[in-house]
């Protein structure tokens, strides 16, 4: 592997991993490369494995086989004498510390203010002081338009403007890789846009590897590198916006995109 | 046979049975305090990664909650001893009532915990935090105020239960209440008073816990 030279190995690879439960074969076999910087949008149809993706490269679930490489480094595993072996609490949380993550249903932690929810992490993990961590925190929370929120709880915010408290938690932890699940799906339809805008601006403005889960296939076409279509635990189709929207291969990817473009 | 309330001898042992409501109450405060550690240590042990603490902690919460309280507190003055473990009849007492109460208030704090949403562990994971972190400052903070009112129940319960330390001679109100009955032969007044003292505090500490729920509930944008 190239370890030794971190700036030629993809920042995500997925090498022969499989993920099942039980007798259900979620992800069979995955491979896929994401280069440092790409977006890259995940859809397909419900229970193709698109979450599970990112739920394992956030090591929320464990593989069964195969290895995830972060920045050419084992994140699923640690070489000991120079072998490949499962990696333990420690080495998972020191590679970890490259990614965060954006969920559907927000997860903001509801006893405390939208600041404190951005300085937890910060405080706690990486050491900063309250006072730096209030400034990182302040800084995103106005780069995600609510400056003037940052001592309202949970409960009293929007879906919207809780959607961009989440974002802005996750990168005050500085991650390179972002990782969104579907995360305008629990909002009215009225607040999507707010929070696409938030996450178009942060593909432009700074360096970040982003994997998205999405329905929406509006945005997917206009922001991503690379649309990945997953069907039944595999990979299948994917290319750039203009060839997999524009001139679709797979029978499945031409079936599910009339789906859902009839749909909207 | 006509019964006369003695309000001199109720003026005289006033004062007395005061006194001992302090250590009543003493009783109760440092029992409860002990019962909420020792309820949240258990819980916290119970959700172990390691089989073994769990099931060993489960089997000691199981066995506490299932003899009497009475037995315990015997068994913690007289035979705790035997091991060479010595302390006087009030700590026995309080430790008595601190380790039954805190195998009920495990229960307690296991509903609790388990009421965190999965999202919530997630979120800290995908943070990075640590396990202690996220006990600490996520996981916790959440679980106990939805239990607020079930402990203060359980402390309502504990302090009825002080009077089992007459037991062991602990000179709480009820103790003090038998020896000054036996000294005059007149237990009505004493008892009667000890029945009052009772529903006093028991009416205040109910009314305490309400206004604590009260201000949980209030918190946080009333989210
Ligand atoms: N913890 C679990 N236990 C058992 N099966 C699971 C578990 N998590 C996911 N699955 C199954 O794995 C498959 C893939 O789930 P996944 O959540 O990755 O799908 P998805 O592509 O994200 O679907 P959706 O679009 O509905 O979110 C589904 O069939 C699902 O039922
Ligand atoms: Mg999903």
């Amino acid at each position: 592997m190239s370890a030794d030279h971190p700036s030629a190995a993809p920042m995500v690879r997925f090498e022969n991993v499989r993920k099942s439960y039980g007798h259900l074969t979620v992800l069979d076999d995955l491979n896929l490369d994401i280069a440092p910087n790409e977006k890259v949008a995940i859809i397909g149809p419900s229970g193709s494995g698109k979450t599970t993706v990112l739920r394992m490269l956030m090591t929320l679930e464990e593989v069964n086989d195969g290895v995830i490489w972060v920045e050419g480094d084992p994140l699923t595993h640690m070489y000991r004498d120079g072998k490949l072996v499962r990696a333990n609490k420690r080495h998972i949380r020191q590679v970890r510390s490259k990614i965060g993550m954006v969920f559907q249903h927000f997860n903001l932690f509801p006893h405390m203010s939208a600041v404190k929810n951005c300085m937890e992490a910060p405080i706690t993990v990486l050491g900063l002081s309250r006072d730096e961590a209030y400034e990182r925190s302040r800084v995103l929370l106005d780069m995600v338009g609510l400056g003037d929120k940052l001592d309202h709880y949970p409960g009293q915010l929007s879906g919207g403007q809780k959607q961009r408290v989440a974002i802005a938690r996750a990168l005050a932890m500085r991650p390179k890789i972002m990782l969104f699940d579907e995360v305008t799906s629990a909002l009215d339809p009225e607040l999507v846009g707010e929070v696409l805008n938030v996450i178009r601006e942060l593909g432009e403005a700074h360096d970040l590897t982003m994997l998205m889960v999405t329905h929406q296939m509006g945005f997917a076409k206009e922001f991503a590198d690379r649309v990945c279509f997953f069907y039944a635990g595999k990979i299948a189709e994917q290319g750039t916006p203009d060839a997999f929207f524009g001139n679709p291969q797979n029978e499945r990817t031409q079936q599910f995109l009339s789906a859902v473009l009839e749909a909207d | 046979m006509t019964f006369e309330w003695d309000w001199a001898y109720t003026q005289e042992i006033l004062p007395i049975l005061g006194k001992a409501s302090i250590i009543t109450v003493q009783a109760t405060v440092i029992g409860f305090i002990l019962a909420a550690l020792i309820g949240l240590v258990f819980a916290l042990l119970r959700m172990s990664t390691l089989a073994p603490v769990r099931l060993a902690t489960g089997a000691v919460v199981e066995f506490i909650r299932s003899t009497p309280l009475l037995i315990q507190i015997f068994f913690v003055y007289f035979v705790l001893p035997e091991f060479g473990v010595t302390m006087d009849a009030m700590t026995a007492g309080i430790l008595a009532l601190g380790l039954h109460y805190g195998s009920y208030c495990s229960e307690v704090y296991r509903a609790g915990l388990d009421n965190i949403p999965k999202g919530q562990w997630e979120a800290a994971t995908a943070l990075n935090l640590s396990t202690l972190t996220t006990f600490k400052d996520i996981i916790i903070p959440q679980a106990i105020p939805p239990v607020v009112p079930a402990l203060g129940n359980y402390l309502v319960a504990l302090f009825k239960e002080t009077p089992l330390l007459s037991a062991i001679a602990v000179l709480e109100l009820m103790q003090t209440a038998k020896i000054l009955g036996s000294e005059s032969f007149q237990y009505t007044e004493p008892i009667t008073l000890v029945g009052l003292f009772f529903l006093f505090f028991s009416l205040v500490s109910a009314a305490l816990v309400r206004q604590v729920e009260a201000w949980l509930k209030t918190r946080h944008g009333g989210a």
